[in-house]
């Protein structure tokens, strides 16, 4: 399981119902059902990984989150999670605006492009980096819009939402993320994970 | 032998008021099950057959004397398992497998009814088959499963009862049959009545059989049931027993000699009036326009929980149109789960063997069983 499930699900409240967009294998899924007794469903664009879902006894849609999100009305979920994949769609910025149509709320996590292995990594190898959170060469992988931790706060404040809680996660030990320490978070968190309201 | 003495039959008392205005009653509804009903009797799935299927889901059919037609599907630790789960399936009013049908007798004309038979919706399928709860005593039904034609029963029934099933699995169907689909049972249904036997449906009278044009229909209908990939990969330009073409008319190709085959093997057990009658009832399945352009409202008072499944290669009921009704679903908020499986095998996917729709199928109706709380 990865760390920053427990994280997510220490955001999320008790019988909340939430949607889990690119849900994966439904490991979180079942972490929160357990846990936090959520009404949960997942989108996934994956076949097989769909499959592994329903053989989990989870509801899962087989669908893009980039164009099946339409389909759900407002407000349809106190909670919408879009774990690391914010950065493979085309257009991001359309896909946080249907979050929070869909969500109350929203728990977007990103790899963070700003961690120093990344910086360090692009300016002494002069090649795109290549870590073990980010493992794919720059032709083939699915990343096309990577951002820092930064630049989603940045992001916030440029299509208007709030940043409800920020945290970054640096050697699977969580903390706070505040104007004061951005720019340390920025260098040293491998994930940020953040809470954002419309 | 008569085939009789192997149909279970329910005589349904209670009047049935059809979508066409005519009130049946005593009526007969032939129905086959497996496995068994538990205590609770809250283990029992009504599996509902799509247009030329019948009651004999599986084992061999005691009539045809061929495997049943879900027979991957169903039975001992397959995908709905008959050791766990009771099975019932009733023949469609209309058919032509024991159910109320045009080739019963008309009590007051003491005629085969032909054409006189009242045409039937799928709405007045599923409320002739609801009788059989009442019967085996089941307050709700595990699951209500079906593809094809079955998918649309399924939509119907959780609509018109929506507390009497847990779980709904509607497979490669449509809430709404396409004009395409119109079409080509429009062909089938002009091939049989342009066969002279025919005699405008009163062939039973003369003892004679539109079995040409009936096998037509059903040649025509069998290639919608497939893909051209699938096609292309069974027969190619293969030929049939013969090295060379004969410059003639007789079945040079496998495939034609495949489909010759399908539609002489269809005529033996199947009622032309039935076929005209049943592919009539898909045509009228409008669920979209029954509830005024918003399917959604089809499924507001359920709390069913939905497993949609379409295949990658069904031209027939497309992806998409599978999609529309999961669409329609989580507009309400309903608990809907959909996945498209891969195959080339078209729209008889869900009758073959699919390993990974078979997977999906058992997967879903055994998680949803173990989850008591539904």
């Amino acid at each position: 399981m990865k760390p920053e499930y427990k994280i997510i699900s220490d955001l999320i409240e008790k019988d909340a119902k939430v949607l889990d967009v690119g849900c994966d294998d439904g490991t979180l899924m079942e972490f929160l059902k357990t846990n936090k007794n959520a009404n949960i469903r997942g989108i996934e664009i994956s076949k097989e990984k769909v499959q592994i879902c329903i053989a989990k006894g989870l509801t899962v849609i087989e669908g893009n989150a980039e164009f099946d999100l339409k389909q759900f009305p407002n407000d349809s979920f106190e909670y919408v999670v879009l774990g690391q994949t914010l950065q493979a769609f085309i257009n991001p910025e359309t896909v946080i605006r249907e979050l929070l149509r869909v969500g109350n709320k929203a728990i977007v996590t990103i790899p963070n492009f700003g961690h120093w292995k990344v910086r360090l990594n692009l300016l002494f190898k002069g090649t795109m980096p290549i870590t073990n959170s980010l493992p794919h060469d720059w032709y083939n992988t699915p990343n096309i819009h990577m951002c820092t931790i930064k630049d989603f706060v940045r992001f916030s404040k440029i299509i208007n939402f709030k940043i409800f809680k920020s945290l970054a996660l640096i050697n699977e030990n969580v903390s706070d993320i505040n104007n004061s320490n951005l720019i340390f978070k920025n260098l040293f968190g491998e994930l940020g994970i953040f809470l954002i309201e419309k | 032998m008569d085939i009789k003495q192997n149909i279970k039959t329910l005589i349904v008392k209670k009047p049935l008021k059809l979508d066409c205005g005519q009130t049946i009653n005593n009526f007969p509804l032939a129905y086959e099950t497996y496995g068994s009903l538990n205590n609770e009797k809250d283990n029992a799935i009504l599996v509902f057959h799509a247009l030329t299927g019948d009651q004999f889901v599986t084992g061999i059919n005691p009539v045809t004397k061929k495997d049943g037609w879900w027979s991957y599907a169903v039975g001992s630790g397959k995908s709905i398992d008959t050791d766990k789960y009771f099975v019932i399936c009733a023949n469609v009013i209309g058919g032509c497998m024991g159910s109320f049908g045009p080739s019963h007798e008309n009590p007051k004309t003491k005629k085969i009814y032909g054409t006189d038979f009242p045409v039937i919706t799928i709405n007045d399928m599923v409320n002739a088959q609801i009788n059989l709860l009442d019967f085996f005593g089941i307050k709700k039904l595990f699951s209500v499963v079906g593809g094809s034609m079955g998918g649309m029963q399924v939509l119907q029934f959780i609509s018109n009862y929506p507390d009497k099933a847990k779980t709904a699995i509607p497979i490669a169907c449509t809430s709404s049959h396409s004009a395409q689909n119109i079409a080509f049972n429009e062909l089938g249904r002009q091939a049989i009545a342009a066969d002279h036997n025919w005699s405008d449906g009163d062939y039973n009278s003369k003892n004679i059989v539109p079995d040409k044009g009936l096998a037509v229909a059903r040649m025509a209908a069998h290639i919608t049931y497939l893909s051209k990939k699938g096609l292309q990969e069974k027969f190619g330009r293969k030929l049939q027993e013969r090295d060379d073409l004969k410059f003639g008319f007789d079945a040079d190709f496998q495939i034609e000699s495949y489909l010759r085959y399908q539609g002489s093997v269809f005529v033996d057990r199947f009622d032309a009036n039935s076929y005209l009658y049943i592919t009539r009832a898909m045509d009228y399945f409008d669920l979209v326009k029954q509830f005024n352009g918003n399917l959604s409202d089809a499924f507001k008072n359920t709390k069913a929980k939905f497993f949609i499944i379409s295949f990658t290669s069904d031209w027939l009921y497309p992806t998409q149109e599978n999609k529309d009704i999961v669409i329609a679903l989580n507009a309400i908020g309903a608990n809907v789960g959909f996945v498209e499986i891969e195959s080339d095998k078209g729209h008889d996917s869900f009758l073959l063997n699919v390993p990974d729709f078979l997977k999906a199928l058992k997967n879903f109706l055994d998680k949803s069983y173990e989850e008591k709380h539904l």
